[in-house]
């Protein structure tokens, strides 16, 4: 890779045995993806929850920490803890796994990183703007980001995002470069999805799909445009069926004005996606009526979600725990307006700053017998099978009408 | 057989039994890295053990946290020895590149045909080549 003066002062440990790290982690990448140099970077998100990090990371981030040397030279915030631990308890988390979450915590901040702790961070922090470099990780973020934003990110994990957080950069190569950015398949609409689940469940169609992180769908037949919710299911679904990192819907999109904008006119239509599809999409997981436990979460909900949410559980009893995520940012405001209170009136619970799934799924599934979940996140669903789940995708309404009978429609 | 080339490789010369399928990976969505095992029920290697093969899949799927749970499984000795793919994303190889894990990616034929499953093969990403030894 050719360095500048700077990166290669880096390279040389003149600037610290941590951005020395942190740029041979990124040379190494950018080798094996072939990046010609660096760009740089504005944003840096990371992922790192300690139930991925164990105490492995954990230590490795204490290690880089100890040094006491420069942090992050840019804004650099992180996506979900493993934990709300004002409410651990009641998921079953032990010491332990708090123990870790404090130690990464610690580590973090001694690194200069802003511990956001959100994975809807182009909702509520600063979202990245058309054609800004970043790297972001959490999928959903960087689908959003690349898709509605026409900002440049891949999907950067925990270290490499870290990485650019300490070097102001990242290797130049995959959807930082324009190449990369043109459609490569082509799906017609024949359909436009009424709710949160269905745009979850589309997106999982067109991830399935596209079936690499190199594919990038273009999609046309929209009757309408999406809102931001809609979207950010959407995203997520697809960045996780198919580990899609952008997409464009044809005349919403920003980089897609027009079918051709993208190269979409030289393709023919490879699939045609009507109701019936995302229907079966969703048949597809629905094994048992009875449920043990409904989860709103992946990716945390927005202020508006947790309205909608907050007017569906007025005056209801749940017989099952009902389990919402939001975002630091986002929970005062539910608070303030009331959401909140008629969520957890009802027998629900509202988690702050983590995520479902980033906080020991297995564990908790064994501590409270959680087995058969109901969600209306798609990407939850095709996440916790893996966990011992028996995950179930139904709209919003149905989610809360199975915690109050303990049967989903 | 002539060595199969790779497009993209990193780590260190490899020799093992390889474990393959025609289906993606994902640490998180696809593994129970306590035991050791895939635990995904519609995974075509659900209850193999995959510690210390060499895993020779079709494509990377999912999110992100591979990148971080490649080091930790490693860390407890529970990792497989290297990781060959038809397609590579971005976090599999950050990933492999944190854990210090050889990884082959990129082939001109699917190499989940061209390996036979438990056959010994050998990577050596200097050369980006992939020999079965029988």
């Amino acid at each position: 890779m050719i360095l500048n003066d700077e990166e290669k002062s880096m390279l040389a440990g003149e600037q610290g045995h941590v951005a020395k790290q942190a740029i041979e982690h990124q040379i190494q990448v950018g080798r094996f993806f072939g990046a010609e140099d660096f760009v740089p970077v504005t944003q840096a998100h990371i992922m790192a929850d300690t139930e991925s990090l164990g105490e492995a990371g954990v230590k490795w981030l204490e290690n880089l920490a100890d040094a006491g040397e420069k942090g992050v030279r840019i804004p650099t915030i992180t996506d979900p803890r493993g934990t709300d631990f004002t409410k651990a308890d009641k998921l079953g988390q032990t010491e332990w796994m708090l123990s870790l979450e404090r130690r990464a915590i610690n580590a973090f901040r001694r690194l200069g990183v802003s511990m956001t702790d959100t994975c809807i961070n182009y909702q509520t922090i600063v979202a990245a703007t058309r054609g800004e470099h970043v790297a972001f990780g959490d999928t959903g973020v960087v689908i959003y980001t690349n898709s509605i934003g026409g900002a440049k990110s891949n999907f950067e994990g925990g270290p490499s995002a870290l990485a650019a957080g300490l070097t102001g950069r990242t290797p130049r190569y995959g959807y930082h470069l324009e190449r990369h950015r043109q459609a490569t398949l082509r799906i017609q609409l024949d359909w436009t999805p009424r709710e949160l689940s269905d745009w979850g469940a589309l997106g999982a169609i067109i991830g399935r799909l596209s079936g690499n992180y190199w594919q990038v769908p273009v999609v046309d037949g929209f009757d309408r445009f999406p809102v931001s919710d809609e979207i950010k299911h959407f995203g997520a679904a697809m960045a996780s069926f198919g580990s899609t990192a952008l997409f464009h819907l044809v005349g919403i999109t920003p980089e897609a004005h027009s079918l051709g904008d993208v190269g979409g006119d030289k393709l023919p239509i490879a699939h045609r996606i009507g109701e019936g599809e995302i229907r079966d999409l969703k048949k597809s997981y629905a094994a048992d009526k009875h449920i043990d436990i409904v989860v709103f979460s992946a990716p945390q909900l927005s202020l508006y979600e947790l309205r909608d949410l907050a007017g569906l559980c007025h005056g209801r009893h749940f017989k099952r725990p009902l389990m919402v995520t939001t975002s630091p940012q986002v929970k005062p405001d539910s608070d303030r307006f009331g959401y909140t209170e008629t969520i957890e009136g009802a027998g629900g619970t509202v988690l702050t700053g983590m995520c479902f799934y980033q906080s020991y799924a297995r564990e908790m599934s064994e501590a409270n017998g959680w087995r058969r979940l109901a969600t209306n996140s798609a990407k939850l669903v095709n996440i916790l099978g893996g966990y011992g789940y028996v995950p179930m995708l139904a709209s919003m309404k149905d989610c809360v009408d199975a915690a109050e009978s303990g049967e989903l429609k | 057989m002539t060595p199969l080339k790779a497009r993209h490789a990193m780590g260190q010369k490899v020799t093992g039994r390889a474990l393959v399928a025609s289906d993606g990976f994902s640490a998180r969505y696809d593994l129970d890295r306590i035991n050791g095992v895939f635990s995904r029920s519609t995974h075509k290697l659900a209850g193999e053990s995959y510690v210390d093969k060499i895993l020779i899949l079709d494509t990377a799927k999912g999110g992100v946290a591979t990148a971080w749970m490649l080091h930790e499984m490693k860390a407890r000795n529970m990792a497989p020895m290297a990781i060959v793919l038809n397609t590579v994303n971005t976090i599999l190889a950050q990933g492999a590149a944190m854990a210090g894990m050889t990884m082959l990616a990129g082939f001109d034929v699917d190499v989940t045909k061209a390996v036979e499953n438990e056959s010994m093969v050998e990577l050596d990403p200097e050369t980006g080549s992939l020999r079965v030894l029988g």
